[in-house]
């Protein structure tokens, strides 16, 4: 990866969230590093349970060291170290700097509040401006969201909007503050398939507007495929795969990427079912495998994998395509012999 | 719609009709005679017998729950037969005011100890504090009104001397003595609705911070104050809402309990007094009129879930 | 933490350390609330403060004892509050056996002294005498026997016909269900004491009919219980099938709806066991229950009224902390049975 003279937006350094369980720690997120300059786009894929959304939450400083948690690593958003911060001055960033789409728009807007409340609050909390300003400013963001007769809109009820309505009143919330960054976590699987597309243009369009920064955080490789610049592969909490969107997808070269693509056909399965195409389960993260934490479920596993964890290290060859990098003792490019074989697109 | 609103309201007459019948009919059984409760022993059977004809007690029990009901509904709910022997209304509305200011004072007191407590507690799930809290009203809960009365009359009365005990001042007589005076008492009642309170609210509010909305609450940069109470507290107030029409039963309980502990004369010294005399047009009226007062109060809390949840509220409109 | 986050784990002491911090805070705790129980030093506030702390540092450390013993957490509260139960119930059964004092016979109380000081274990009055000098010890013993005799005889008869009338009000529906709840409505909407007041004013004060006026306060919840589960129930498919291949309705609720129907009802009953104790001792403490010279908590509480508590408070410490502790039990007991057969109703 080459350094960039301007810092990035968004630096993380070998993150690492554990939670400390009844049935022991439990590594969500073991050592992941990823940058994010202004105006790009990084995916975070992986199945459920690979930490993918701990670490969204981990970066945007939602979880955070307590009782029952241990962060470590950095996570710089516009120079501030968020977990170095206290909590009150973290709550200043969620809003202007930071802010999430969360993926279920029926449970992330409150039953008992109004559309506009929503809005408001965090307009005022945040831009210090009168009643009036905030609605005013509301009214604009529903508008930009796509939503019709937006002032009417303000008045209602969450129940009162379809999925798809209320998916483009959190995205509104989310941009209501001008944040830098935005995380969005699974913002489409809760939708209908005709709705996802739709939501996803519109996050699309609206991050190229802002020249805003995008973590995009889902397990549907075809949401990832078409709208990133770059993607990240992970797997039991560690990073397997990391470079240029187009690249890995063409050419993976961890097997679990391999072996997610080639559940891409199965698309049109309900969500968490896409996956079925691997074997087995992924890892306990209370008690990872001592090895590669995929060997057990490789098909392309050797007898050094289960000993030695794999580190993530730039791939050779690929001189012409910036940062690649894949964490395999046998990685898929390398051995030529498997190209045949490659599914996918 | 005319089935939706009218069935209600014929089931709470025929339900308040019921309750006067069986007020009148249980108090009409009551052994013993009324004319020798009031005259005492050692009269001539003439004398009884005229007091009985007087008192109407010689004609037949239908014509006489008649007679009782149209004078109810007229305001006129018979006369005291123990002197003082004054109209029982009149009784009853010098009486009422006094439980009244007690019970809203005690259910105030309760809410401003619960909710407090609660989001506390909720906000430190599984800490020491929430353990504590757990505890501490678990024990309230096991402890009947007068206990906790005696308890509090022990300690801040007869071992600090804080508070007065015995007497009562009312509203008029000076606004500043009449709260120190009702002060105890509602605390004693207040205690053990605060317990309860405190518990249901605190659980619906561990279950409403679990929610994604308290979460994307937190994403948009929301104090931990202003999450609590104003995004998590109304989502989780519909069964603290359920559990105070309940309350309100306990609540007149308690009332009745403190003002006999107390000295107070409001409602419970009333029907207590009476119930020991076996002044029966006076327990009669009392429960009538405390029958109504809950009934009303509970239909009242009924409509409120209303004013909290906006999805029912589309239901009704 | 408002984030769903995970337990944390509790650091693990070893065996030997819990047995002696555990043995250490329990001796600890029952000397300093045996201290502060006879001493006169201090005043009533701080008292009872020390007393508590006390107490609770010995139930602490008969907690960590018991975690060193088993090797995993054991609450410790819960089983403290059966023991309790079994001690009072089995003293209220064997009352008659037992070398007690004299209870309730006012005239023999003639001869001894009134308002004798707690003399402990081994003197002629342990928990010292009342204003009648009858006996306090032998008075909370029998009157243990009372308050809770009239509990499970109310709470009997209740459950058996509550369940009864709302098993068939909600299998049979219809008008029956409407006048059925009608009914239980017009109970409910008398407050609890108010109906006891009322009836109380015309029975007269035995044991019977005490029981009888409590078991018309559980009617209505038990009632509404067994239509609510019943009605569950006879939606579900294996009851709609057995009605299809034309079994009876008898059969049907006594095979079918019955088995599903009694658990939630049983852990019901002893969540009302405590509450129909409160009740009964609110009752004779107004002075409506059962009489003096007969012993209840109730009526024992009262007698500390009008000064007497000040000077002599164990008049009203020993019902009262008899009292306490059998409700305190008894909900302990309730909230256990709700959780596992109830869940819905273990709100609390």
């Amino acid at each position: 990866m080459t350094t960039p003279s301007v810092p990035d937006l968004l630096e993380v350094t070998d993150l690492r969230t554990v939670f400390h369980t009844a049935r022991g720690d439990v590594r969500a997120v073991d050592g992941v590093s990823f940058r994010l300059a202004a105006g790009e786009t990084l995916g975070l894929v992986g199945e459920s349970g690979s930490g993918k959304s701990v670490l969204g939450r981990t970066v945007m400083g939602l979880i955070s060291s307590g009782p029952t948690t241990t962060v470590t690593g950095s996570v710089r958003i516009g120079g501030h170290d968020v977990h170095a911060l206290k909590p009150s001055a973290r709550r200043r960033l969620w809003g202007p700097e930071v802010a999430m789409v969360f993926q279920d728009p029926m449970t992330s807007l409150n039953p008992v509040k109004r559309v506009g409340t929503h809005l408001t609050e965090t307009l005022r909390r945040h831009l210090h401006c009168s009643r009036t300003e905030a609605t005013e400013r509301a009214v604009d963001l529903l508008r930009q969201v796509g939503i019709p007769e937006p002032a009417r809109r303000l008045r209602q009820y969450p129940h009162e909007l379809s999925g798809g309505m209320r998916q483009r009143v959190v995205i509104a919330t989310a941009l209501a503050c001008d944040p830098r960054l935005l995380i969005a976590d699974e913002p489409t699987t809760a939708l209908d398939v005709t709705v996802q597309k739709q939501i996803l243009d519109l996050l699309g369009s609206l991050v190229a507007e802002r020249d805003m920064a995008m973590l995009l955080v889902s397990h549907d490789l075809g949401a990832v495929a078409g709208r990133t610049d770059r993607v990240q592969v992970m797997y039991a909490g560690r990073t397997v795969e990391s470079g240029a969107t187009r690249p890995v997808f063409a050419a993976p070269e961890h097997p679990y990427t391999e072996a997610l693509l080639a559940s891409i056909p199965n698309l049109a399965h309900p969500p968490h079912t896409v996956l079925r195409a691997i074997e087995g389960n992924p890892p306990d993260m209370a008690r990872p495998p001592l090895g590669c934490r995929f060997a057990p479920r490789c098909g392309r596993a050797a007898a050094g994998c289960t000993d030695e964890l794999p580190l993530l290290v730039g791939v050779p060859g690929s001189a012409g395509v910036t940062g690649r990098e894949v964490a395999c003792h046998h990685p898929v490019g390398l051995s030529a012999p498997l190209e045949g074989n490659r599914h996918g697109r | 719609m005319a089935r939706r609103f009218l069935l209600p309201v014929l089931e709470l007459v025929a339900v308040l009709f019921l309750v006067s019948l069986g007020v009148f009919l249980l108090l009409s059984l009551v052994p013993g005679d009324p004319a020798v409760a009031v005259l005492g022993e050692g009269r001539t059977p003439a004398e009884y017998d005229a007091l009985r004809e007087q008192l109407g007690l010689n004609d037949p029990l239908l014509s006489r729950y008649g007679d009782w009901l149209g004078g109810v509904l007229h305001g006129d709910l018979g006369t005291s037969l123990v002197p003082p022997q004054t109209a029982v209304a009149d009784r009853i509305a010098s009486a009422l005011p006094v439980s009244l200011e007690l019970a809203v004072l005690g259910l105030v007191m309760a809410l401003a100890l619960a909710l407090p407590l609660a989001m506390w507690s909720a906000y430190h799930q599984g800490g020491r504090a929430d353990r504590a809290i757990s505890a501490i009203t678990f024990g309230l809960l096991s402890m009947p009104s007068f206990l906790i009365g005696l308890v509090l009359i022990a300690v801040l009365v007869n071992s600090l001397g804080i508070f007065p005990r015995n007497e009562w001042v009312r509203p008029g007589d000076g606004l500043g003595a009449n709260l120190s005076h009702a002060f105890l008492p509602a605390l004693t009642i207040a205690l053990m609705e605060a317990a309860m309170f405190t518990r249901i609210l605190r659980n619906d509010l561990v279950t409403t911070l679990h929610e994604d909305f308290i979460l994307a609450a937190r994403a948009r940069g929301m104090s931990p104050l202003r999450i609590m109470v104003s995004d998590a507290l109304r989502p989780s107030s519909f069964s603290l809402v359920t559990v105070l029409g309940l309350s309100i039963g306990r609540l007149v309980g308690s009332t009745v309990i403190v003002e006999y502990l107390f000295a107070l004369p409001g409602m419970g010294k009333l029907v207590i007094d009476a119930a020991n005399q076996g002044n029966y047009p006076v327990v009669q009226g009392a429960v009538l009129v405390i029958a109504v007062i809950y009934v009303a109060s509970n239909t009242l809390i009924d409509r409120t879930y209303g004013l909290l949840d906006p999805r029912t509220r589309r239901a009704r409109a | 933490m408002l984030a769903p986050e995970p337990i944390a784990v509790r650091r693990r002491d070893t065996r030997p350390v819990l047995l002696l911090t555990g043995a250490l805070l329990l001796a600890l705790g029952l000397a300093v609330a045996g201290w502060a129980a006879g001493t006169t030093v201090l005043v009533t506030l701080v008292r009872m403060l020390v007393l508590v702390a006390g107490i609770l540092a010995a139930i602490a450390g008969l907690g960590r004892v018991a975690r060193g013993v088993r090797g995993k957490p054991v609450d410790v509260v819960f089983w403290l509050g059966m023991t309790w139960l079994v001690l009072i119930l089995g003293a209220a059964a064997l009352a008659p056996l037992l070398p007690l004092g004299n209870a309730d016979d006012s005239v023999a109380g003639l001869t001894s002294p009134i308002f004798a000081a707690p003399g402990g274990i081994g003197a002629e009055h342990p928990l010292g005498t009342n204003n009648y000098g009858l006996d306090v010890l032998a008075r909370a013993v029998f009157g243990a026997r009372t308050s809770i005799l009239v509990a499970l005889m109310a709470v009997l008869i209740g459950t058996t016909v509550g369940g009864l009338v709302g098993m068939v009000s909600g299998f049979v529906r219809g008008t029956t269900d409407r006048i059925v709840g009608i009914l239980s409505n017009a109970l409910l909407a008398v407050p609890p004491l108010i109906l006891l007041i009322a009836l109380g004013t015309v029975l007269d004060p035995s044991i019977r009919s005490i029981a009888f006026a409590l078991s018309l306060l559980t009617i209505p919840s038990m009632v509404r219980l067994a239509r609510a589960n019943t009605i569950t129930v006879a939606e579900r498919e294996f009851v709609l099938a057995a009605r299809a291949l034309g079994a009876g309705r008898v059969r049907l609720l006594l095979r079918e709806v019955l088995p599903n129907v009694v658990l939630p009802v049983l852990s019901l009953a002893v969540v009302m066991i405590s509450v129909l104790v409160v009740a009964e001792a609110s009752l004779s403490f107004l002075g409506i229950g059962i009489e003096q010279p007969a012993p209840t908590w109730g009526n024992m509480i009262a007698e500390g009224q009008g000064g007497v508590m000040e000077d002599h408070p164990y008049i009203v410490v020993v019902p009262g902390i008899c009292l306490f502790l059998t409700v305190f039990s008894f909900n302990l007991l309730g909230e256990k049975a709700q959780k596992r057969w109830d869940p819905r109703a273990a709100k609390l």
